[in-house]
């Protein structure tokens, strides 16, 4: 019961980010440089014109008005039409979802089966080789631009190896018969279908850019694994279970790691915040077709609907993925869930 | 560091060193890291590069030369010349006073306002300091980069804007620092006397609080930059703010990768190197000065 309450509470806990998070998406598209009614009277446009499209879209009321009218069209799930695709915005991104949120996943799992292996070897391990390895890579990991590393791997792996597929996006249809989307995820729709084949070159399709976004997450993900094993292992009930002559396995596993998990989880909020950043990068060098991409065109293209659309989308899902973090949080640590 | 140091303010409480153990302290750590050290000159380097650059880079950065286009690395040309057949080495020299300017500026601006703002919210309290964290969770609750993107987009693309975007992005982290700060300093003895002498609440901030707070927001400043260094060029990289043909590290990354299908490495190898330099210098001398002024904080 208690436990519900807590979590109902979390819950609770992400409107107001969501409610900031809308108004300041409103309050960027106000700070627009230019008068949008013109930008999209085009430019053979006359003040009369102007004028009545300005009526059109609303830009004429008040402020207050504008903002009640945007809120209602959002929850319509109205973003807006994409000057540069012609498409609502909404339909865009959610076609280009898919591939963002499949690129990123395997970033993060990526991330946790190098980093989390890498802090607790570390930290098991202090002042020796795997120690040193993993402040080398948390250090020069922290210092790469994602876009530099991506383009090095894909140079490296593509070019010089032609180990990596052509870096152009994901899997091709002229080698492949794409699968039915059920999901939108490649990995798991050519599963669903049955198709091996298809699934190893999606696989390998995803392969750098999913590193190439990992390597980025791995440094913050091993540096905490890493201070939080060290503090957890140095802790009394360490201590005490080293006395009573348990195994270091199940010491390391059983008691530091299960108590240094929390700070784990904690830091993945700030890594989700990093992931869905350097995306934009990642998808831009890879010609992936998701919505960072998409974005970086409507960026260049002053597509204000398209970017304002993808702001909130991104901003909508880290809310989410926070709360998330959070409620993974009360799951694993007592303290958290008896809290108030 | 990536990420700007999350702010600790508990084991940060007393920072301040004494003057006569600074030294003391300088040696000690410049003893035990080399790497500090070696850091440091490099970093000395590229800040004279960006003061001094354009006078003492061997071509024109802007001079295109059609019978020198996408040579590889060569006496004459260190670095090769890209697709317009410009020297990549005069290119990434000047490059660093844009680079670093923009990071600078970005970190000076969130580094005055989040100091003014957290000082205050965390010495008045009340209303005020309750709207300053909503407005900063607000801005917490975005994707950093996506974020920054958003307010380019919105305000214009163009340098200062970069610059104003990677200030935004980066001002929660100063405001809740120095307000964390301020919190625990409010009620001590020593501002309980000020209190008593007469002073007002301005004075006591200016005088009596902010300037401890300093050093440790200073620390934070320094973690900072090389954070705002790859902000700042990931901005440019997908064509935001900076336009060609100026030099600037992350634009010539971007114009390089086009060459990478035909091998031409040079054209984004080396700005992409001087970028990882840059910000890798900065990371090691902010945590060195971190390890000075709070030794506490060392991980």
């Amino acid at each position: 019961m208690k436990t519900a309450l807590t979590i109902l509470r979390r819950i609770a806990s992400a409107v107001p980010s969501l409610v900031g998070v809308v108004v300041v998406t409103f309050l960027l598209a106000r700070a627009l440089p230019g008068d949008p009614a013109a930008y999209y009277a085009g430019s053979s446009a006359t003040p009369e014109s102007i004028a009545s499209i300005r009526a059109h879209l609303g830009l004429d009321r008040p402020l207050p008005a504008q903002f009640v009218d945007y809120v209602v069209r959002l929850f319509n799930g109205d973003l807006g039409m994409s000057v540069s695709s012609g498409k609502p915005v909404a339909e865009d991104l959610t076609t280009r979802l898919p591939a963002s949120i499949e690129l990123t996943g395997m970033a993060l799992v990526f991330a946790l089966v190098i980093g989390l292996p890498l802090g607790v070897i570390a930290a098991t391990r202090p002042g020796r080789m795997a120690d040193h390895v993993c402040r080398l890579i948390v250090t020069v990991g922290a210092a790469f631009p994602t876009f530099f590393v991506a383009l090095m791997l894909m140079f490296v792996f593509y070019y010089k190896l032609g180990i990596a597929p052509e870096p152009l996006g994901r899997l091709s249809d002229i080698y492949y018969s794409l699968p039915p989307p059920v999901t939108g995820l490649l990995l798991v729709d050519t599963l669903i279908a049955g198709d091996l084949p298809a699934f190893v070159g999606a696989l390998a399709q995803l392969a750098l850019p999913s590193i190439s976004l990992g390597l980025f997450a791995l440094a913050p993900i091993a540096r905490m694994t890493r201070a939080a094993m060290l503090t957890a292992l140095s802790s009394d009930y360490c201590r005490t279970a080293r006395a009573m002559g348990l195994s270091s396995g199940r010491i390391v596993f059983g008691y530091a790691l299960r108590n240094a998990l929390l700070p784990i989880v904690n830091v993945l909020g700030m890594v989700f915040s990093f992931l869905l950043g350097a995306n934009v990068l990642v998808e831009q060098v890879f010609a992936w077709p998701g919505i960072g991409a998409y974005a970086v065109n409507a960026v260049i293209a002053s597509d204000y609907a398209a970017v304002q659309g993808f702001v909130l989308m991104m901003a909508i899902l880290y809310v989410l993925l926070n709360l998330a973090v959070d409620l993974i949080a009360t799951a694993i640590d007592p303290r958290v869930r008896y809290d108030g | 560091m990536a990420e700007p140091a999350a702010a600790s303010p508990a084991t940060s409480a007393a920072t301040a060193s004494a003057p006569a153990s600074l030294w003391a302290d300088l040696r000690h750590v410049a003893l035990g890291n080399g790497l500090t050290v070696l850091a440091l000159v490099i970093l000395a380097l590229i800040v004279v590069l960006g003061l001094i650059g354009p006078a003492i880079a061997p071509w024109d950065p802007l001079a295109s030369n059609a019978s020198l286009t996408l040579k590889p690395p060569s006496l004459p040309h260190p670095f090769g010349t890209d697709a317009l057949g410009r020297d990549i080495l005069t290119r990434v020299i000047v490059a660093a006073r844009l680079d670093l300017g923009m990071a600078f500026g970005a970190v000076v601006l969130s580094f005055a306002l989040g100091t003014a703002l957290g000082a205050v919210s965390g010495y008045v309290g009340g209303l005020t300091d309750q709207i300053v964290g909503r407005v900063m969770d607000t801005i917490m609750a975005f994707p950093l980069f996506v974020l920054a993107m958003g307010i380019v987009a919105a305000l214009g693309n163009s340098v200062g804007n970069i610059v104003i975007a990677t200030a935004i992005i980066n001002l929660p982290f100063y405001v809740r620092f120095a307000r964390a700060e301020v919190n625990v300093r409010r009620d001590q003895t020593y501002v309980e006397a000020a209190r008593m002498g007469g002073n007002g609440p301005t004075r006591i901030l200016v005088v009596h609080i902010v300037p401890n707070i300093l050093p440790a927001m200073m620390v934070q400043a320094s973690l900072n930059l090389g954070w705002a260094i790859l902000n700042a060029a990931g901005l440019s990289f997908i064509g935001l703010g900076v336009r060609p043909p100026t030099p600037e590290w992350g634009i010539m990354v971007s114009e390089g990768a086009s060459y990478i299908f035909s091998g031409e490495w040079w054209t984004f190898t080396f700005p992409g190197m001087a970028l990882v330099t840059a910000v890798f210098c900065f990371n090691l001398v902010g945590d060195g000065l971190r390890d000075i002024i709070d030794p506490r904080r060392r991980t």
